[in-house]
């Protein structure tokens, strides 16, 4: 049985122009592994504006022109190339962006839910899912004829899910659906998103704040200056032993409720020739600083660190 | 469905029009004592080529009041202005409301035929640009609207003239009526026939500035959010474009077109003279060079209203249209 959402060794770089006429690849995304499972929530764990979005864009087919995408995106088996993108995109996967600004300011919100309609017999029926939709929310019918600019926060969150869920998709991805939200607003995303895996639905939750990760989250990928160190399963996050790369562990024990503990450094702007993480890391290896590490199974955890690799090896 | 709030309504023109008013006396002034310091004798341009005696000419003069002082001409002139009279027409010899009404009203037609076909056209090239940015296409409609917006409108005149009108023979040279005919038996068709030319004339510069504006509207537009999420779900390009493009952009476009009235005064002046329409271009030109005062100064007040008015409507289409406005005042 094929999963939902499998994404192999997804590398997306930009070609830009600095000083005239001096060409440049930017890597924002190396080799990038994942996959969700139908009801299943899987979260991108990565600092803000270290590129996490584009991983949601290349799913949809909503790369700006520039990008050069390598690797490979399979939706329940099939290769997801950019027809079968545009064919399932707004139908079986979904976004759910992250502001109002995602919103047409000029059009009301129930028809924004609603989309584009072929015809009148089109728009009644999804206008009664529309309005379900809504209910289940707890937005009256007064809502529908709002502008994106006159809602609320919490209410701007909710209309937003419901317009990933008018077309009834089997994928949803979420991007930082919780940014300047308040302690409530952020407890029922967080319980929306996760009655959607309830239904069965499988969700790839993209976000920079731990909390909303660890509290919606089955499994976390973290996203280290481009590449995903290690993927683990929630549980093991509560605890700085469990996890296994130095990062993952530096990122617990720096939460309020583990001590604060700060490490210092700063995640690479350039690509490096070896890990990463090598200028911060406490365990470093001497071929760190020039080979790549790849991401391995160990014991059922992703992890990309060479120590593992001779764990690995030497049993 | 626009929600008109009456009050707000009353409100907002009772402004305006304290507004149009101040303008109306200040502009009307100001017009008036630059005519005075400026070398126009309206005395002499009143006489023309007779020949009078000094002391006739000095009578006229006590008549028409050259021996007050600035200030009570000035009071003198805005208070027949507000008794509705803006005095005689030296070239016509009627009351200039009478010929500002006749000409105006020539001109309006003129106008109107070209703003619209300006808004239609340059609208609709400017999405084309726009949708289609970067390709051939955009790269065609931005060099002919580089052209446009660089060439003077009496000079497109000119070349629209010997093209269609000496060289192809399609069109009339210029006059609004076929030569030996009153314009009362003028049929409809002739008088279409002949405001095809000064009317295409007439729009194509205002074509170039609002295609540049919608197609830089429209990119920026694309660049937004929810364009991107518009395609995310699912919605075809020129859906995209009709449902959220021109949602977004035909409130600017409309007000740039409402605010070009005084582009397309400007031009039908221009116009007028290349074409002889008869219009109120014609009648300016006319009265500048012939030193017609009261007609100068009367088309100066017609054309502050004109403008003003076009304002006015670009700012009430914003106020009552746009949802982000109207809901201010409204909660």
């Amino acid at each position: 049985m094929s999963k939902l959402l499998e994404v192999n060794n997804l590398s997306i770089s930009f070609t830009q122009y600095v000083q005239g006429l001096n060409r440049h690849d930017s890597k924002v995304i190396t080799d990038l592994t994942i996959d969700v499972d139908e009801g299943e929530i899987v979260a991108i764990l990565g600092s803000s504006g270290s590129g996490k979005s584009l991983l949601a864009h290349s799913i949809l087919g909503i790369l700006p022109y520039n990008s050069h995408v390598a690797g490979e995106i399979r939706y329940e088996g099939q290769v997801l190339d950019q027809e079968l993108k545009e064919k399932l995109r707004g139908d079986e996967i979904c976004l759910i962006p992250q502001s109002v600004n995602f919103l047409d300011p000029l059009m009301k919100v129930s028809e924004q839910a609603i989309g584009e309609c072929k015809d009148e017999n089109e728009h009644k029926e999804k206008k009664l899912r529309q309005r379900e939709i809504f209910d289940k929310y707890g937005l009256d019918e007064s809502v529908d004829d709002l502008y994106p600019f006159e809602l609320s926060g919490g209410m701007a969150r909710k209309v937003l899910l419901s317009t990933a869920l008018v077309g009834n998709p089997k994928l949803l991805i979420a991007d930082e659906p919780t940014p300047g939200l308040d302690a409530k607003s952020v407890k029922e995303t967080i319980e929306d998103i996760r009655n959607l895996k309830e239904d069965g639905k499988g969700v790839l939750l993209i976000t920079h704040e731990i909390d909303v990760a660890l509290k919606t989250a089955d499994r976390i990928a973290i996203f280290y200056s481009g590449y995903v160190i290690e993927i683990n399963n929630v549980e093991n996050f509560k605890n700085s032993e469990n996890v296994l790369h130095p990062y993952s562990k530096a990122l617990i024990d720096s939460l309020p409720r583990n001590g604060f503990n700060l490490t210092e450094g700063v995640q690479p702007l350039d690509e490096v020739s070896g890990c990463p993480y090598y200028e911060n890391c406490p365990i470093r290896l001497d071929k760190c600083e020039k080979n790549k590490p790849e991401l391995i199974d160990h014991k059922g955890i992703m992890i990309r660190c060479f120590n593992f690799e001779e764990v690995n090896n030497g049993t | 469905m626009i929600k008109i709030n009456n009050k707000k309504l009353a409100k907002f023109l009772g402004f305006k029009a304290i507004r149009l008013l101040i303008l109306l006396i200040v502009i009307a002034a100001i017009s008036f004592i630059m005519i005075q310091l400026s070398p126009i004798d309206p005395v002499k341009a009143y006489l023309g080529q007779r020949i009078v005696s000094q002391e006739q000419l000095a009578i006229v003069g006590e008549y028409w009041g050259t021996n007050l002082s600035l200030g009570e001409r000035v009071f003198g002139w805005l208070s027949t202005l507000a008794s509705g009279s803006m005095g005689f027409s030296l070239i016509f010899r009627v009351p200039v409301t009478e010929v500002i009404m006749q000409k105006f009203t020539a001109s309006l037609t003129l106008m109107v035929v070209s703003w619209l076909i300006s808004a239609v056209v340059g609208f609709g090239l400017g999405v084309l640009a726009g949708a289609k940015e970067g390709t051939w296409i955009d790269k065609a409609i931005k060099t002919y609207c580089y052209i446009l917006q660089s060439t003077p409108t009496f000079w497109i005149g000119l070349v629209l003239l010997m093209v269609f009108s000496v060289y192809l023979g399609w069109f009339p040279i210029g006059l609004s009526v076929p030569i030996g005919q009153l314009s009362d038996t003028v049929t409809f068709w002739q008088w279409l026939y002949r405001l095809i030319l000064p009317a295409i004339t007439l729009s194509i510069v205002g074509i170039a500035s609002l295609t540049m504006f919608t197609r830089d509207k429209l990119i920026n537009v694309k660049k937004s959010d929810y364009f991107l999420f518009a395609q995310a779900r699912g919605e075809s390009f020129w859906g995209i474009i009709k449902n959220h493009g021109i949602r977004n952009i035909l409130l600017p476009a409309i007000t740039i077109q409402f605010m070009s009235f005084n582009e397309l005064f400007g031009g039908t002046i221009l116009v007028e003279q290349v074409f002889a329409y008869p219009g109120i271009g014609q009648a300016t030109v006319a009265a500048g060079l012939r030193s017609d005062v009261p007609l100068l100064l009367g088309i100066v007040i017609i054309s502050t209203i004109f403008v003003f008015v076009g304002n006015l409507i670009a700012d009430m289409v914003y106020q009552y249209v746009d949802p982000r406005l109207r809901g201010e005042d409204d909660e």
